[in-house]
């Protein structure tokens, strides 16, 4: 492996989602704890499943395993801590998760045009064509609620 | 020559909540912003029936001196299961009256954060931020959420006059018990 090469591999952390694994980009994880209590409270954000306490702060969890293998995560699970950035500021996410999570350095290929909005790229590891996850994309937050209000206006303008 | 003062660490700023349940659902609002607690049953006969479509959670109004205080069931605010509700909360500077089940306990909360970004729908208006209660995550309510400016207009503008002076009369009826 030339040098070069070596200096395109990137951490990556592989989660499983049912029968899939995805990637996320090792610097975007905080961590990754053990189940514990989700407190749930009323809202109307329908990804947000409610939130978990860990090291004092307050901590949302997005169930992303629906929109991207259509089923929820309901066995026994792990929380992938994840960081979602929101212009210049962060916050963690939980990311409800199967089994063990797995730390690999790999080369990513950039994303197509025609890929979803929530691939960041792809990876190919072990055999499997991976895709690596853009956190900011497919958990909520406030550029949903602007999506949403330029849809209503378009609606509302259409004649 | 003065001897400066020890420093003296500074004590935790807090601030009085009420922890209410509604429907076993635990939500807090600060002690300031509630003016008064009063039983369903003390409001029961000063209060009016109003229907307005698409606002079933006002289904009652009282009359205090010149305005109309609108009370709003809070289960149905959040889109929980219906509740008859027992105490009514009036909130400060609002003019919600707001339908609870029961308080659960009157405590201080040392710390107020805000929501996560990643809830983006109504619940930014409903909520203060989230505190922790006994190792338990507690919403804080906005005593402004309940009401809209634009529900407030539909509210106003459905009560006829008659409704307005039964409420008059009435209010002198609650004054006078």
């Amino acid at each position: 492996m030339t040098v070069s090469a070596e200096l395109d591999l990137q951490a990556f952390v592989l989660l499983r989602l049912g029968e899939r694994r995805f990637a996320v980009p090792a610097n975007q994880i905080a961590e990754l704890v053990a189940p514990s209590r989700v407190f749930i409270f009323p809202h109307r954000t329908a990804q947000i499943e409610g939130v978990i306490l860990r090291r004092g702060r307050i901590v949302p969890v997005c169930d992303v395993a629906e929109s991207l293998t259509g089923r929820r995560v309901t066995s026994r699970r792990l929380y992938l801590l994840a960081v979602r950035h929101y212009g210049a500021q962060t916050e963690w996410v939980a990311l409800p998760v199967t089994g063990e999570c797995e730390l690999i350095n790999a080369e990513m290929s950039a994303a197509a045009e025609s890929d979803a909005p929530h691939v960041a790229g792809w990876l190919s590891h072990a055999g499997d064509v991976i895709e690596v996850l853009n956190i900011d994309a497919i958990t909520p937050g406030p550029g949903e609620i602007h999506a949403e209000g330029e849809a209503r206006h378009l609606l509302e303008t259409r004649p | 020559m003065r001897v400066a003062a020890p420093a003296r660490p500074n004590p935790a700023r807090t601030e009085q909540i009420i922890v209410f349940r509604v429907c076993g659902e635990l939500f807090a609002v600060s002690s300031a912003s509630v003016q008064e607690v009063r039983s369903v049953d003390s409001f029961s006969g000063a209060s009016i029936e109003i229907f307005v479509p698409g606002l079933r959670k006002v289904r009652h109004v009282v009359r205090r001196g010149d305005r109309s205080l609108f009370i709003v069931s809070a289960a149905l605010h959040f889109d929980l299961p219906p509740s008859p509700g027992a105490l009514v909360f009036v909130l400060r500077k609002t003019r919600t009256a707001l339908l609870v089940d029961g308080i659960e306990k009157m405590t201080a909360m040392t710390r107020l954060q805000s929501l996560p970004k990643s809830f983006c729908h109504e619940e930014r208006l409903w909520y203060r931020g989230l505190t922790t209660v006994d190792q338990t995550v507690i919403p804080v309510v906005n005593p402004e959420g309940f009401l809209s400016p634009e529900e407030l207009a539909l509210l106003d503008a459905s009560m006829t006059p008659l409704e307005i002076r039964c409420g008059e009369d009435i209010e002198g009826a609650v004054s006078a018990s």
